[in-house]
């Protein structure tokens, strides 16, 4: 519990978080009203997700690698394993930390974008009642929340804020799409991709066409695409944590 | 009490720190002398369990440093003033050291207080000048009241002020029983510094002796001599077994007798002198004399 109190002392002490956290909502929550608003049509629970799941994500990852990059560029790394020998601990604790932060915002912003939509399309159904449509809104945050443990891991390895950064956005917001047009294998790799599984998990099948995902044959079901993608972010991590116990800080 | 046994530190073929073996006390300053790239910072991360030495070990009061619990309250270490996030408040830098090893907030303030930061606590740390960064660093070091001090090169940069206030803090922090390692290449500083001298050079332990053995060893003891019956006193010189060279304007000087001693033997034997005068060369030269086939980057002076 010290090291979460540490960690999060870390990240509240700087203004980077609050300002990522700022823009992550505006873009998510803003991306919605502006459709919200734009439809003359009824606006359905998957196109309030747009945001949410495809563009306010990159600035958390952005966020959750250079809580990690940031301490490289300015040494505090070591200071903190000055004062943590146990660089394990030491970084668990801050992975801990930035996926709840990760985790809370996909919340704030996944319900915030329910919320303005039904505000702005006042005619749309926008209840949420069936599973399906709780897993598409609530699951936002735990994609957040794994996807934040990714970029961390990514972040403890490169150590650099550019290098992180432009890692996880080509790899988050092109590579995994680009690779689909890579004739008949391009799909099959696809159902094995980290971030594909984590939209195929929110997907809330035929009733959310906009959603990613669509024509890949997914060989598992949505919440074990999500175990898939929990299971790669906390492989990545072990990986991480590895390579920084072993390597001179 | 801080062992180093047999360390050593490769990058592929680069020796950095080589079979390096020392110990430093408690109730003195121990000053860490060589040349730049000699493996000082390399050894003193080492010691703090930053770097994993290639083969030999450190032991800080008898144990590894990763195995410490609680480390800042055994160790306090400044190796690099701008360890520090440029946004963050010196205060908030100090509470979060502080949270990790379980200290009370009340020790942040005692810090900034002995640093004399107090009144800039709530500054972002990125607008420190170098002497205000210096002491964010050394208050970071005291944050656990530690019985053993760290500092790499607390002085560089600083005007002669901070260096003087750094001095003097460090030599209060031995006299009070603690352990105190400063690194630094200037011989000068550590000549005022640090009672205790380990030299090193090319990550190789040149010397471990007191401050003032290793600079009479290394400046060697000349005397010179002017007298109108040098004729005279050269002859008693060598038969006393010192050694006799001509120096300038018909003078002599004498190694390995002390000015006491030349004058003794002159009265004995009835010869004038005009002049009887100890030399002492430079602490640099002496520094430059052990440490010459050591320095990794040589710049032939002059040329």
């Amino acid at each position: 519990m010290t090291l979460l109190a540490v960690e999060r002392i870390k990240l509240f002490s700087t203004r980077s978080p609050y300002w990522c956290s700022a823009l992550a909502i505006v873009l998510g929550v803003g991306l919605t009203a502006i459709i919200a608003a734009a439809s003359e049509e009824q606006v359905s629970l998957g196109l309030t997700q747009i945001g949410s799941a495809q563009l306010a994500i990159a600035v958390v990852l952005v966020m959750a690698a250079i809580a990690v990059t940031t301490e490289y560029r300015f040494g505090t790394i070591r200071s903190t394993f000055l004062a943590v020998p146990n660089r394990t601990s030491a970084l668990v604790a801050k992975t801990v930390v930035v996926a709840f932060i990760a985790g809370v915002l996909g919340e704030i912003i996944a319900f915030g974008s329910v919320g303005i939509a039904k505000l702005l399309s006042s005619n749309s159904d926008l209840s949420i009642n069936t599973a399906a449509e709780w897993r598409h809104v609530a699951g936002v945050g735990i994609v957040y929340a794994i996807g934040a443990i990714i970029a961390v891991a990514v972040g403890i390895l490169v150590r650099q804020t550019a290098g992180a950064v432009s890692i996880l956005l080509v790899w988050q917001m092109a590579a995994e799409g680009l690779i689909g047009f890579i004739p008949k294998v391009g799909i099959k790799i696809q159902a094995w991709l980290p971030f594909t599984n984590a939209t195929h998990f929110l997907t809330m099948g035929a009733d959310s066409p906009e959603q990613g995902g669509a024509g890949i044959d997914f060989k598992l079901s949505q919440w074990g695409s999500l175990a898939y993608f929990a299971g790669i972010a906390i492989a990545m991590l072990v990986v991480a944590l590895v390579v920084a116990k072993r390597r001179d800080a | 009490m801080i062992e180093a046994i047999g360390l050593t530190k490769r990058y592929g073929r680069t020796v950095a720190v080589d079979d390096l073996s020392f110990t430093v006390h408690p109730g003195r300053v121990t000053g860490f002398l060589g040349p730049n790239g000699a493996g000082k910072s390399t050894t003193m991360r080492m010691v703090l369990g930053l770097d994993r030495p290639t083969a030999g070990r450190v032991l800080i009061d008898g144990k590894p440093y990763t195995e410490l619990h609680r480390p800042l309250q055994t160790v306090g270490a400044l190796l690099d003033a701008k360890w520090v996030h440029p946004n963050r408040s010196a205060r908030a830098h100090l509470r979060w050291l502080a949270k990790s090893n379980n200290l009370p907030n009340s020790r942040v303030d005692a810090v900034l207080e002995a640093v004399g930061l107090t009144q800039v606590a709530g500054k972002n740390a990125g607008g420190f000048s170098l002497g205000m960064s210096q002491r964010l660093g050394i208050a970071a070091a005291l944050l656990g009241d530690p019985k053993v001090l760290l500092f790499d090169e607390p002085v560089n940069g600083l005007d002669p002020e901070g260096i003087l206030w750094i001095r003097t803090f460090m030599q209060n922090l031995a006299a009070e029983g603690r352990t105190v390692l400063v690194s630094s290449h200037l011989l000068s500083e550590m000549a005022v510094t640090a009672s205790e001298l380990i030299v090193i050079g090319r990550g190789k332990l040149i010397t471990q002796s007191t401050t003032q053995e290793f600079i009479d060893s290394a400046t060697g003891n000349t005397v010179l001599v002017r007298s109108p019956q040098l004729s005279k006193l050269g002859p008693l010189m060598v038969d006393k077994g010192f050694t006799v060279r001509d120096g300038a304007d018909g003078a002599l000087s004498v190694s390995g007798a002390t000015s006491d001693q030349i004058g003794d033997i002159a009265a004995a034997n009835g010869v004038v002198l005009h002049e009887l005068s100890p030399q002492r060369g430079s602490l640099e030269e002496a520094f430059m004399q052990l440490t010459g086939d050591a320095v990794e980057y040589h710049a032939e002076i002059g040329k």
